[in-house]
């Protein structure tokens, strides 16, 4: 299947999800019994590689609205639009039982202009594929309050990007590669605050998008990822990230990536995420900022 | 003030000794969470609270079997009296424990869950400031380990 038509297929997805979920008004209540046993936005939303989480990084939550004995599913769409680039992704999970969650995800990563400047033509696209696991090994998130523990996961995000040729000539070893992560997530209820930690173990040159390794290093480096949103209303949540990155790369600087973002479900079929980032260089185009628009559909 | 002292020492020696396999007090009172009492209206407020509450649990399909045949305006005063008491107010629970409450029903986590959002819903439509539930809600959810029906091994 071509990229779009998965992309089309997924948006058709997401619009009858839509259509047949959309309920009367928002404070009814929306969930079967049966189905969507979570409470709202505790699944998070899905991240720019496919896993449930923030809009950067993944969260210890499992994503889908499934709770203990419940499977949940969803598809998202999104867009990154900063000042010299493009970058779309799209995919879909499945969460089980609150505790395993599988998802796949593909990027299409557009260098404009740049591309041309780089001789590889302008409006080149780079491209990957992700499959994701991840594993709830313990707490709750959400319903502890009386404990200190958060929920923990682990997980890993294997990618395959699609110009192993080109990211090779760039000084990237690889054309594949695995990153593995532990996550902690945790509601402070009481505070209305949710904060997210992410330790990942990675080889990823810009998140994969420009292969794994480097002629500067070649070995997993551990990066530090971190979330706070704060809750306005069930519907609402307000937030910053930061993912450190590592720095393979002799031809370019890699910098740390952040975001401040606002998050609104409606009901427990559809979320929208709107962000400000910052990417900061990505190999010759300094001071990378631009928004984020993520659209995420399911049950 | 030394015997105070002592008595108070002992007690907490104790209590883990006594707490062990006894249930949690269903209604822990917060005296620091008084403001957010004023902020559900008092005991007035909890009352009104319950019947839209119940009227919203009794339309949910997930949530009527289990209250369609109880006998509701007791379940509505005691669950008064413990959000009263829970949060600082001047009120005495009168209801059981909350695995002794709940013995004859089986109770999964989407079910648990389903009733919280009836109750932000039902708070939802008296106004009451979302940090103020959360408040209270962050003192009721570890109470999920005594409602919840243990699965079986």
């Amino acid at each position: 299947m071509s990229c779009r038509s998965l992309s089309r297929t997924a948006l058709i997805a997401m619009a009858i999800v839509l259509y047949c979920h959309t309920p009367l008004h928002a404070q009814t209540v929306d969930a079967p019994a049966g189905l969507s046993g979570k409470l709202l936005l505790t699944g998070g939303v899905t991240q720019v590689e496919g896993s449930a989480g923030g809009g950067l990084t993944p969260w210890a939550v499992i994503g889908g609205y499934g709770s203990e004995d419940q499977i949940g599913a969803n598809a998202y769409y999104t867009r990154v639009d900063v000042s010299d680039y493009g970058l779309d992704s799209y995919g879909v999970l499945v969460g089980f039982y609150d505790r395993f969650e599988i998802s796949l995800a593909r990027q299409r990563f557009d260098t404009q202009r740049i591309g041309a400047a780089l001789g590889l033509g302008s409006g080149f696209e780079f491209e990957q594929d992700i499959v994701g696991l991840k594993w709830r090994v313990a707490g709750d998130a959400v319903v502890e309050q009386d404990s200190w523990l958060p929920q923990i996961s682990i997980g890993l995000q294997h990618k395959r990007n699609k110009q192993g040729d080109i990211v090779r000539a760039v000084g990237a070893q690889d054309s594949s590669g695995t990153d593995v992560y532990i996550s902690a997530t945790k509601l402070y209820l009481a505070q209305s605050l949710l904060l997210n930690g992410t330790l990942r173990f990675t080889k990823a040159n810009q998140m994969g998008i420009l292969g794994f390794g480097g002629d500067r290093r070649d070995s997993y480096r551990a990066q530090l990822e971190m979330s706070a949103a704060y809750l306005l209303s069930r519907q609402l949540a307000i937030g910053a990230e930061y993912r450190s990155k590592p720095n393979n790369l002799g031809i370019a600087d890699e910098d740390d990536w952040w975001d401040v973002f606002l998050a609104w479900a409606p009901n427990k079929h559809v979320s929208m995420t709107l962000a400000y980032v910052d990417l900061g260089n990505i190999v010759i185009a300094d001071d990378q900022t631009g928004y984020y628009f993520s659209l995420q559909g399911g049950f | 003030m030394t015997l105070r002292l002592i008595c108070c020492l002992c007690f907490f020696l104790a209590a883990p000794l006594s707490a062990e396999n006894s249930v949690p007090d269903p209604a822990p009172a917060h005296p620091e969470l008084r403001p957010v009492l004023d902020d559900f209206g008092g005991m007035p407020g909890l009352t009104a609270l319950m019947d839209t509450f119940m009227e919203i649990m009794l339309e949910d399909p997930r949530l009527r079997p289990f209250f369609e045949h109880t006998e509701n305006d007791r379940i509505k005063r005691q669950l008064a009296e413990q959000f009263c008491v829970i949060l600082g107010g001047d009120c005495v629970y009168t209801g059981r424990d909350m695995v002794e409450s709940h013995n004859g029903s089986i109770i999964d986590r989407a079910d648990f869950n389903a009733l919280v959002e009836d109750l932000q819903i039902a708070m939802d439509r008296h106004n009451i400031p979302f940090r103020s539930q959360n408040k209270l809600l962050a003192i009721l959810a570890p109470m999920h380990r005594e409602v919840i029906t243990p699965k079986a091994e």
